[in-house]
């Protein structure tokens, strides 16, 4: 099942062919070959991701302050860091805070993107080079970003209340004030991902047949029901994707927050990730504990949504 | 026939005007980072910013040259680092995958595509306790370690997608030729796969170019620290000084913006690669 096109730069492989009566005599010292090239990646991932994880799950279940977590030998206290975390009252907002900038992000990233996809897939002059153009905020550093739409919301001297004075609006504290810092880490979110949005979706209107859109205009369908009768539909496993893709990238999305507004003022713009490092790393008395505790909390609704991705896409990837 | 294709041709000069409008806005904030790098500090505090940099100053560039090049250094080097172990470990691996028909190869990418959706705050948390014992911590070494989780699995699955498109028969006239495995895989399966390697390469190098997660946890008091903890640390310690933290941020994009110009059909191929498998 092909969904999406491969540019043209990876080609899409030919499906592998059954083996045939000789190889298969040979399939033993071919597994051996073929383990021997895997050995690598194999090391690799029980070395740096598994070994970090189960680390990780073990601090969550310690009792760890600095000392011990240099001297290493940190009292077992079961789920206890996981019950401090729930019951801290930062938890509810911390929580609220990553629903409300994921959703919201997507919903925008996602129709932003689409709408921009259909506009750049008619053929104009130049098309090409804006499309690609578009694909820079994506590329470049997140701090680099973040700290440009930080400058660009100070609340003194930013274009934007600039813009809005010029408008006749007054000024909004956008990095200071509630709920704005949290609107503000979504904004520069949004501006982020809509290209990685248009490039997916632009791909998958590709993959559909001018034919269909000549029969639909054939039957008279106008501009807008051949968008919701023939291109949505036909775009919904693409859809599908970007939007699982898009829910679980932007779960775990630290930079941005961190470097804008560093999850505050006073946690009004921390979410689960911001508040995990937070906990960890963010203050002279580190709380490892619960600091692993939300992080893994938070690893839990990136795999939901990877197992869903990975049930709609994997079926025919996996070879 | 001439008045139709008149009103295509008007149609289109149109559409590529939207087109640009379009563009114009999307890319504001770049223009916004190259107009503030280029403004005096005095002139940023006004009440109303300056929509062109009249007042032109190079002090931002200069102290970006006095201040930055040691972490500019550092980051390509950590770059550079991060694009040959991605390299390394994940090219035999997409071989194996994709021509080897190794056994355990469906878990192997079931793993790889759940490897790629680990937030890195939590991989973080796991290196830091790691690099602690075994002294990696505010090493260039641990973080160009670190850097390459973002990029090894994806890597994998580019070069499992493409290598699985070189034909069977290539393969099997150089194992009648008498070429081993290893020889098949590095004279013909890498040669061959050279727009996977500039694929993998480009993103590998841009994503640890652009760690800041990593380097703040796990080199936050090291010796060489990447160009990202640089600005952070502007951001942290002159705050006024937002000419200079957006000249940094300017020739923080450059290897972004190089990179788009001379390579861009790899990127756009990257991000439906990393995303989708037929």
């Amino acid at each position: 099942m092909t969904t999406v096109t491969r540019p043209p730069a990876v080609a899409p492989p030919a499906p592998a062919a059954a083996p045939t009566a000789g190889r298969r005599r040979r399939r033993l010292t071919d597994s051996a070959a073929a383990w021997a090239f895997a050995l690598p990646v194999a090391a690799y991932l029980v070395l740096f991701f598994a070994y970090p994880l189960y680390r990780n799950i073990d601090l969550s279940l310690r009792d760890y302050t600095v000392q011990s977590f240099v001297q290493g030998n940190a009292k077992f206290i079961g789920l206890h860091n996981y019950a401090t975390a729930i019951h801290d009252p930062v938890f509810p907002e911390a929580v609220w805070h990553t629903l409300f900038f994921t959703f919201v992000s997507l919903a925008f990233q996602y129709s932003i993107g689409l709408a921009l996809a259909i506009f750049f897939n008619q053929s104009f002059r130049l098309s090409g080079t804006l499309r690609a153009l578009l694909l820079v905020p994506w590329l470049l550093p997140l701090i680099v970003s973040a700290s440009v739409w930080a400058w660009m919301l100070n609340s003194e001297s930013g274009v934007i209340n600039s813009f809005l004075r010029a408008l006749g609006g007054s000024n909004v504290h956008w990095l200071t004030g509630t709920p704005w810092s949290l609107i503000s880490v979504t904004i520069a979110n949004i501006w982020i991902g809509i290209p990685f949005n248009l490039v997916l979706l632009y791909s998958g209107l590709q993959n559909i047949s001018e034919d269909v859109y000549e029969a639909a205009e054939l039957d008279g369908a106008t501009a807008w029901k051949r968008f919701w009768h023939v291109t949505f539909p036909l775009l919904r496993p693409v859809s599908a994707i970007t939007l699982l893709l898009g829910f679980v990238y932007t779960l775990k999305v630290f930079d941005i927050i961190w470097i804008i507004t560093r999850g505050g003022p006073d946690n009004t713009s921390t979410t689960l990730a911001t508040w995990s490092y937070q906990l960890s790393f963010g203050s002279l008395l580190p709380k490892f504990g619960p600091g692993s505790a939300v992080g893994n909390m938070l690893i839990l609704g990136a795999l939901v949504a990877g197992v869903i991705y990975i049930r709609f896409e994997g079926k025919a990837a996996t070879r | 026939m001439s008045a139709v294709r008149r009103r295509r041709a008007t149609r289109s000069r149109v559409k590529t005007a939207v087109g640009v409008v379009i563009t114009a806005i999307m890319l504001f904030p770049l223009y916004w980072m190259v107009n503030v790098s280029l403004t005096p500090n005095d002139k940023l505090r006004e009440t109303s910013p300056q929509l062109f940099p009249f007042d032109f100053t190079g002090h931002g560039y200069d102290q970006v040259f006095h201040q930055q090049g040691a972490y500019l250094l550092t980051s390509v080097y950590i770059a550079i680092g991060t694009v040959v172990l991605t390299l390394l470990v994940s090219a035999p691996a997409g071989y194996a995958v994709s021509k080897l028909r190794l056994p355990g190869r469906r878990t192997l990418t079931f793993l790889l595509l759940i490897a790629q959706m680990i937030p890195s705050v939590i991989i973080a948390f796991g290196f830091y306790a790691i690099f602690l014992k075994i002294d990696l911590l505010n090493t260039t070494w641990g973080l160009i370690i670190a850097d390459s989780t973002t990029s090894v699995p994806f890597g994998v699955l580019v070069f499992a997608a493409f290598m699985g498109g070189i034909s069977d028969e290539l393969l099997h006239a150089a194992a009648i030729d008498g070429a081993g495995r290893v020889r098949a895989f590095l004279s013909i399966v890498l040669p061959v796969s050279r727009n996977a390697i500039v694929s993998v390469s480009l993103f590998a190098f841009l994503w640890s170019w652009s760690d800041f997660l990593f380097a703040t946890t796990l080199d936050s008091g090291g010796d060489h620290q990447p160009i990202t903890l640089g600005i952070y640390r502007y951001i942290g310690n002159n705050t006024q000084d937002w000419n200079a933290i957006l000249a940094t941020s300017v020739v923080a994009s450059l290897p972004a913006a190089v990179l788009l110009l001379v390579a861009q059909r790899y990127v756009a191929a990257g991000v439906t690669a990393g995303a989708v498998k037929d």
